[in-house]
């Protein structure tokens, strides 16, 4: 997509100030959606934390005796076809989740934000060849290049993290420069480069703390694409491989007895929905904290 | 508008040239030949050194390149290491899969979408506004993949309504066509309906704040004439935006859901290729996908030119 139709895209909607009646609503649907976010986070979060210290079972481990259980009182999700227990195993499959997640973002804040800076700053024909390029990388989605990746350098954990952070990577550079935008039009801004501070100053001093929101926001959005690009790599076989539990491949692997057990298809499913919602709504109602202007819902 | 058609044009080439080197050097970064791969572990030096010869790959890297990327815009994609059968024809038939579903499922979505956006946008301020805006949110949480094991657990193998998996061709049969393509369907329009109704309900409540609604109004037209006469042409704007961007989610959304109801398109293609350690499958295959997504965003901004005269405007001065 080119810069025009995401100009167009924007100014599409202009920021909708308006009366304070309309704006009141927002903010309270705002509080709530960032509630609900940061819970269903924290839930993941300490989901993973738990595994490390405690989990009923080892989910590894095969029990042939109970295999295929419906959720009882010893077997809380019930079991797998090796008898499995599937409670500790989704206890477990968040910490892939949220491994991957980390160090994806990670690699597409560390550089798709100082791109969009410099991007932004420079302007001119730098602005043009990094927007440019970062419009390619958007032609790769997360999973694409994923899958690119895993046939070329073998499935892993790891590969799946450099692929999703990489794909990711354009997202970060887009915000970071429409944020930088903005902030260099500004007059102290100007001010600052009539005194003519140095460039890596200006940006730390007066562009990053000023698009930290949104990039914040960017954070958690992206976020919820990398838990789903996982969970769609593991479900192809492309992910972690076994026997690390991953809830891509516990849903992949449910398929077979769909007929007979759905619990085996249900948990690590409602897993992943949970974590893609909260992580969406904890952007969101960042989004709604830090610019109350802006209409929720779009990265 | 003829410059700015053409500037769009040219982009798209660059686009597409400075992709593809992307695809090779990831794919070419590979720890070895890719006649070793397909030649298997155990295959000895002269075997390797003969399909080498075959494939090509003991030349340098910069004539493989070419000779892939001429054979990519002439049509020729060569012939798989591993099947050693001509990968072109199977690209086509499968590509072909792939649209039908990816177009289905985009068409449902919009169908879903533009009604339910529009009215959790008139109705915002009311709980009824509020329950389609969350069960977007919700929706946008159950990837396709998920839906499409669920659709399978309820109508396929508790209700029998749908077969679980499988494919037939339209020409082969409308009904048979329909019960196989119905759920696949329904998994990949799924997310995307929730995603959509979304930037329907944002973009209709920005058309609805504007002054030219309200003047609408003020000539006597009623809140939903106004918005259908006047409201909907300026909120398709971004609508069309985001179904692009959507699109291009929706083509690699079907390489998974191909592989879920076992339906023979370039999705299953590739995840096959992938398995095999077939590079040159995989390296077109990719590029294919790539090649669709940045054509459909040239004709979104094409589309743009067209439906905005404003963008038109600027261009000119």
């Amino acid at each position: 997509m080119s810069t025009t139709s995401q100009q167009a895209a924007t100014e599409g909607r202009p920021a909708t100030g308006g009366s304070t009646s309309t704006r009141r609503p927002r903010r309270r649907r705002g509080t709530l959606n960032l509630r609900i976010g940061a819970s269903l986070v924290a839930v993941v979060v300490l989901a993973a934390l738990l595994s490390y210290v405690w989990t009923p079972f080892d989910p590894t481990q095969a029990m042939p005796s109970d295999r295929l259980q419906a959720p009882n009182a010893t077997h809380w999700f019930g079991t797998d076809k090796y008898g499995r227990d599937t409670f500790s195993a989704v206890l477990q499959g968040a910490r892939i989740t949220l491994l991957v997640g980390v160090v994806a973002v990670g690699i597409a804040l560390l550089v798709g934000t100082p791109l969009g800076i410099w991007a932004g700053m420079r302007r001119g024909a730098a602005e043009e060849v990094t927007m440019r390029f970062a419009d390619i990388l958007l032609a790769f989605p997360a999973l694409l290049m994923a899958i690119m990746f895993a046939a070329s350098f073998g499935a892993s954990t790891v590969t799946a993290m450099v692929a999703i952070g990489l794909g990711s990577v354009p997202g970060f550079a887009r915000v970071a420069r429409s944020g930088t935008l903005q902030v260099m039009s500004t007059e102290y801004v100007q001010a600052a480069r009539a005194s003519s501070q140095p460039a890596l100053r200006m940006a730390r001093r007066h562009v990053l703390p000023n698009i930290a929101g949104m990039v914040v926001v960017q954070c958690s959005v992206t976020f919820a694409l990398a838990v789903l690009a996982e969970a769609a790599l593991s479900f192809l076989g492309l992910g972690t491989p076994p026997p690390t539990p991953s809830w891509g491949r516990m849903l992949q692997e449910s398929q077979q007895f769909l007929d007979s057990m759905p619990a085996l298809a249900i948990f690590p499913g409602v897993a992943i929905a949970v974590a893609v919602l909260g992580f969406n709504l904890l952007g969101d109602g960042l989004r709604d904290r830090f610019d109350p202007k802006m209409t929720g819902g779009k990265s | 508008m003829l410059i700015r058609t053409f500037v769009n044009l040219a982009r798209f080439v660059v686009s597409f040239v400075v992709a593809s080197v992307l695809v090779f050097i990831v794919m070419r970064a590979v720890p070895g030949d890719p006649a070793q791969i397909a030649a298997g572990e155990n295959a000895t030096p002269e075997l390797v050194e003969q399909m080498r010869r075959e494939f090509g790959t003991d030349r340098p890297l910069i004539v493989q390149y070419w000779d892939w990327f001429s054979g990519l815009v002439t049509g020729n994609f060569g012939t798989s290491y591993v099947t050693r059968t001509e990968l072109t024809g199977q690209i086509v038939d499968r590509v072909q899969v792939s649209l039908i579903l990816v177009a289905l499922a985009i068409i449902v979505a919009l169908i879903v979408a533009i009604p339910a956006g529009t009215f959790a946008a008139v109705r915002h301020r009311d709980a009824s506004g509020a329950v389609v805006s969350a069960l977007s949110q919700l929706g946008i949480a159950i990837p396709g993949f998920l839906l499409g094991v669920l659709l399978v657990a309820v109508f396929s193998l508790r209700l029998g309504w749908f077969p679980s998996n499988g494919w037939v061709p339209p020409a082969e049969g409308v009904g048979a066509f329909l019960s196989r393509v119905t759920l696949p369907v329904m998994a990949l329009a799924g997310v995307q309906a929730a995603i959509l109704t979304r930037y329907v309900r944002s973009a209709v409540l920005e058309v609805m704040g504007e002054d030219y609604l309200r003047t609408a109004r003020a000539k006597g037209l009623s809140p939903l004439q106004a918005l259908l006469k006047h409201g909907l042409r300026n909120a398709a704007i971004p609508v069309i935006t985001v179904t692009s961007v959507q699109l291009a989610a929706l083509i690699i959304g079907a390489v998974v859901i191909e592989r879920v109801f076992v339906i023979p398109g370039l999705g299953s293609f590739l995840l096959d290729s992938v398995g095999n350690r077939d590079m040159i499958a995989v390296q077109s295959v990719v590029m294919v996908l790539v090649g669709i997504t940045l054509l459909i965003n040239l004709l979104v901004d094409v589309l743009y030119t067209v439906l905005d005269p404003r963008i038109r405007q600027r261009t000119n001065a």
